[in-house]
């Protein structure tokens, strides 16, 4: 065990099991796997993407390029999760990856010996031709050999919400900065969030000994905790990161709810999609600790100089014996004597400084640190890092060291200040890259801007805090700081040691190395975002959070250009992964995509009905009777009940329009292509709607209640479109007109019966002195009334299926009660329930366009519905209606078919060849829309658009479908197969 | 993600709002007196500026009314929205994108 006997913020006495690759060990509730890992002497935890080369912890933050694991198992299997982000829980399973057949030995890991054909830019040279193996030999063994986690296979049985936040101040990081700048906005009464991905508040405090007000850092911690969570204007998210800036002040957030349990607790989701929307913001981010670029600095054992801080304070875990620190600035020297301080043996400093201030070297001295000044680490050895190589003016010189903190200095972590396509610059100074223009409302404090000393830090805090509090309206004044000696942060720019032995790696994640940077430059692939896509550096899950800058450095090291104008790659959201799950939320399946039932589906669900989706809807489709054997056996039945007898089905869900106001008529002349301003009281009307583009858009009935009320129905399918455009019409076009629309599609059930015994039904349950009389209520007629002893009710004679026929329309409450009323008044004449099938092969039977037919790509003419557009008014879509194209006689129009031998199947989607013709495109001459087979008729008939139309009844012609083998011959006859003077519908 | 200011209900998020396309376009009182070329452009031709630009927007999962805005372009800021059949307000088509420093 590498467990220090005190100290971290720890909690000793909760220890927890956990396993890894299989084997079992313990950590405590505080740490995090990658920290529990160390403390069990851990140190190989995966192996690299290209090269599968070992690789053990590097971060202790959300910057982590090396410690990817896949964490828990079965359907709650996450791959790429960062170990060092990942909370310990008792339980908790976490698998190594990218390695076969284990962790320590790889197979794959000969692929480092190839480094010299796997270089910048490989995926391009090696697998450019032939083109045709890209799909079956490349990317299968690519993404086998290259690769990173596996994605579980299963569903994941979690929840994931979204939630709303509004404040006037969002303080993004919960470090020395963000704590002041919280604090002072909160104690100013503004509403302030403070969102911190990690568990606690502090950032870089929570790893320091830094004394504050002359005590440790956790006093100070401890109060300001205590003054925010006694603030009850201020709300602290933990666990919340920060991911994106968008547009009006809303930044993306996602909270892990329950990550760090094994199981999310009751009714809570596994995470949290905030969207907040704040006044102001200050970004309090902190900074990144770059690597320095040498031979083998990606042996594990290497990690940053202050992540070997962080586990020495705050986790209270040695990560190896003999830690030597190799570095450009004095901030990695207050890191080594930190960790010294905390228990572990620091045995050098390494600086490539000639000259380190005095101050330091007096530290190392205090605590026994030999100094190597004017030094750099040329090579590393072990499997795990046992031993360094360090070169000075003097010499070579191999040193003991199972740890090698490494520090290239400080890169603030700005990416959120470049969301908005600002570009930071980048300061000499500090050689790093400081925000410049930053998103509307976002201004930044502390180490993400540049200011890296913790006085530093605690004063831009507070000044942004105050300014972002003074922004929202809020007389925000300055308080005093907290006192603390300035932290040195003095270093000199060092990215790269020449000349030293092995793979030099840039970007661990993505095993890109200083060699790569040369090929890409060498080959032209020198602009930033080039030397991104060529290389992969900054790719994939860390997205070059340490790495990016030495390679810009290397790179304008080779141009001979700075590395301001080389500049840096644009970052973009998000700024840690974010699960897709939590982007959906609720909104997957059906609650996604909700189901609407009918009024009437309980009741036709007890009579064994067979349910269809149409949109949203489920209808009944049909309702199969016991000893029935298939679909066609029971909608032949209620076919032939229909017309021999009564049948009922529910149409409530075609769309109803309610229309008032005194210029209704006026209104609806201008919507269909005919004449509904001159519709009588009490009576209904066929009605046609076009486009402005001159093709079909619906079609459906229109009642007129009263002088100035009118209720329309439309299809099922386009209800919410026509009315839209409805809404479009009079809002936008035609404001001045006196008319009110609501769409009162929910609110009424509608309930048609059908068939020569419908009247009589329809007489047993309407309330006197409703006249159901063929003269009371003549075909097309409209009626309000009672029903069922005082529902109100609107019944319609309207047929769809050409027999005499009732629609029926109650609120939608009664809709249960209307049919069971109707089928007892019904059950002497054996009433029979009818689904969307027996409808459609009615309607078939009948010659009625329906949804095959209204495609949004046929004119009324098409239709065969021409003759009813009015010539004596403007109407929406007459103009385009107009062109000469759509009057051409050769336009495929309308028509019905049989087959010519009786006996055989039509099959809608059959395209029409003259007989004889060879079947090629310019031979086609239409195609079948919609096909039944017709009970009435005892044969197949069939509806469709062919060239030139009626005029080719008595014709045969050749239905040809080579996709399901049919090739048959149809005779061209009227699309009215029943009843075609409309007889039945007058009785 | 923007808020778009509804002239009805105030601030709401974009998700709720449909674009109509340009704004200020009356349907011609008599088509049928139009030449092909002055229907056509009335169907068909609409300014896509780069900056100011007027538009319809329908709060659709909203109050489900129709208003115009105007919007910048290049920021996809919305400068101002009002009701349908107001005048289109003053705003200079070189009024800047939002942005800070
Ligand atoms: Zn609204």
């Amino acid at each position: 065990m590498s467990r220090l006997s005190s100290g971290g913020l720890i909690d000793r006495a909760t220890p927890l099991a956990f396993t890894f690759d299989g084997r079992s060990y313990k950590g405590f509730a505080g740490d995090t796997l990658a920290s529990a890992l160390l403390a069990n002497d851990v140190r190989l935890v995966g192996r690299s993407f290209k090269y599968h080369r070992p690789r053990g912890v590097f971060s202790a933050g959300s910057e982590e390029p090396n410690a990817l694991v896949e964490l828990r198992t079965g359907a709650r299997r996450e791959p790429n999760t960062r170990a060092t982000m990942a909370e310990l829980y008792e339980g908790l399973e976490a698998t190594s990856q990218n390695r076969w057949p284990s962790l320590a030995f790889d197979l794959l890991s000969a692929n480092q010996w190839f480094s010299s054909v796997l270089g910048a830019g490989f995926y391009y040279k090696t697998f450019m031709w032939p083109a045709a193996l890209w799909e079956k030999l490349y990317e299968p063994a690519i993404r086998r050999a290259a690769g990173l986690g596996r994605a579980a296979e299963q569903a994941d049985p979690d929840s994931y919400e979204k939630a709303f936040a509004f404040c006037d101040v969002l303080v993004i990081g919960g470090g020395p900065s963000g704590l002041l700048a919280a604090l002072t906005a909160g104690r100013a009464g503004a509403r302030v969030i403070l969102a911190d991905e990690d568990t606690i508040l502090g950032g870089r405090l929570n790893s320091a000994r830094t004394a504050i007000d002359d005590a440790a850092p956790g006093a100070f911690l401890a109060r300001a905790r205590a003054e925010l969570s006694a603030l009850p204007n201020v709300r602290v998210m933990p666990r919340t990161t920060i991911f994106g800036v968008y547009d009006g002040g809303t930044y993306g957030a996602l909270e892990r709810v329950g990550d760090h349990l094994s199981v999310p607790a009751p009714f809570q989701p596994r995470q949290r999609y905030w969207k907040i929307v704040a006044k102001r913001a200050v970004l309090c981010a902190g900074a990144f600790d770059r690597p320095i670029v040498f031979g083998g600095n990606d042996r594990p054992g290497v990690m940053s100089a202050q992540a070997l801080r962080t586990y020495a304070v705050r986790y209270a875990v040695t990560p190896g014996r003999n830690a030597v620190v190799f570095a450009n600035n004095d901030h990695a020297w207050s890191a080594a004597f930190d960790a010294a301080d905390a228990g572990v043996k620091v045995s050098a400093i390494v600086d490539v400084r000639e000259t380190p201030p005095p101050a330091l070297l007096a530290g190392a001295t205090a605590r026994n640190i030999r100094v190597i000044a004017g030094g750099e680490v040329i090579a590393t050895s072990g499997k795990c890092l046992s031993s360094i190589t360090v070169r000075t003016r003097g010499g070579t010189e191999t040193l003991q060291a199972e740890v090698l903190g490494i520090s290239g200095g400080a890169t603030p972590n700005l990416a959120l200040t470049s969301y908005f396509g600002g570009r930071p610059k980048y300061d000499a100074a500090l050689a790093a890259f400081v925000p410049d223009q930053t998103p509307p409302g976002l201004s930044v404090a502390g180490a993400a801007a540049g200011q890296f000393s913790l006085a530093q830090c605690f004063a831009t805090g507070a000044a942004q805090g105050v300014a972002a509090a003074r922004d929202a309206g809020f007389a925000a004044t300055p308080a005093p700081l907290p006192e603390t000696g300035d932290t040195p942060t003095s270093l000199s720019a060092f990215w790269h040691v020449q000349g030293s032995k092995g793979l030099a790696f840039v970007d661990f994640q993505n095993d890109v190395s200083a060699k790569d940077i040369a090929i890409a430059h060498k080959e032209g692939f020198r602009a930033v975002e080039l030397l991104k896509r060529y290389t992969t550096l900054g790719m994939a899950t860390d997205q070059g959070k340490s790495s990016n800058m030495a390679g810009l450095a290397i790179m304008a090291e080779l141009t001979g250009q700075g590395i301001g104008e080389t500049g840096t790659t644009l970052f973009r959201p998000p700024f840690t992964p974010v699960a897709l799950g939590a982007l959906a939320g609720h909104h997957r399946e059906k609650d996604f995509r909700p189901t609407r039932p009918t009024p009437t589906h309980d009741w036709a669900r007890k009579q064994g009905a067979v349910f269809v989706e149409t949109g949203l809807w489920l209808r009944a489709q049909y309702f199969p009777k016991p000893g029935e054997t298939d679909w066609l056996e029971t909608v032949t039945r209620e076919v032939k009940a229909v017309r021999s007898s009564v049948g009922l089905i529910d149409v409530s869900t075609f769309g109803k329009i309610d229309l008032q106001g005194s210029d209704v008529g006026v209104f609806l002349d201008r919507v269909y292509i005919n004449t509904f301003s001159t519709l009588a009281v009490g009576k209904a009307r066929y009605g046609v709607m076009l486009r402005e583009d001159g093709l079909v858009m619906d079609d459906g009935t229109t009642a007129r209640l009263a002088d100035d009320h009118y209720v329309m129905t439309t299809t099922t399918a386009n209800a919410a479109k026509v009315y839209q455009h409805l809404e479009f019409c009079l809002q936008v076009l035609w404001p001045d007109l006196d008319v009110q629309l609501a769409s009162i599609s929910e609110q009424w059930a509608q309930i048609a019966i059908a068939g020569p015994k419908s009247r009589e039904v329809l007489a047993q349950v309407v309330d006197a002195p409703l006249d159901v009389s063929n003269t009371g209520l003549p075909f097309m007629g409209a009626v309000e009334g009672r029903v069922m002893g005082g529902v109100k009710a609107r019944i319609f004679r309207l047929s769809f299926s050409g027999e005499l026929g009732y629609e029926i329309a109650v609120p939608a409450r009664h809709g249960e009660a209307l049919t069971r009323a109707l089928m007892a008044a019904g059950a002497p004449f054996g009433i029979t329930p009818y689904g969307t099938e027996a409808l459609g092969v009615m309607r078939i039977e009948k010659g009625h366009v329906s949804g095959n037919e209204l495609t949004g790509q046929t004119s009324a003419r098409d239709l065969g519905l021409g003759k009813m557009a009015s010539t004596k008014k403007d109407y929406i879509g007459r103009v385009m209606a107009g062109r000469p194209a759509f009057a051409d006689r050769d336009r495929a129009t309308f028509i019905g078919f049989k087959p010519v031998d009786r006996a055989q199947r039509l099959r809608a989607g059959a395209h029409f060849l003259p007989l004889g013709a060879v079947p090629v495109m310019e031979n086609d001459e239409g195609y079948m829309s919609s096909v039944a087979y017709s009970p009435t008729l005892d044969h197949w008939i069939g509806l469709g658009f062919l060239k030139g139309g009626r005029a080719r009844i008595g014709q045969k012609v050749r239905a040809y479908d080579p996709v399901r083998g049919g090739d048959i011959e149809v005779e061209v006859c009227d699309p009215g197969f029943v009843d075609p003077e409309g007889e039945r519908l007058r009785v | 993600m923007l808020l778009i200011p509804c002239p009805y209900c105030g601030a709401r998020p974009e998700i709720e709002f449909h674009c109509g396309g340009e704004a200020h376009i009356a349907r011609p009182e008599n088509p049928a007196a139009l030449s092909d070329a002055e229907w056509a452009d009335y169907l068909f031709i609409r300014k896509s500026p780069k900056g100011v630009h007027a538009e319809r927007w329908l709060h659709s999962h909203g109050c489900g009314r129709w208003f115009n805005a105007v919007r910048n372009t290049v920021s996809d800021s919305i400068l101002a929205t009002y009701k349908m059949g107001a005048p289109r307000p003053d705003i200079a088509a070189d009024t800047p994108a939002q942005g800070g420093k």
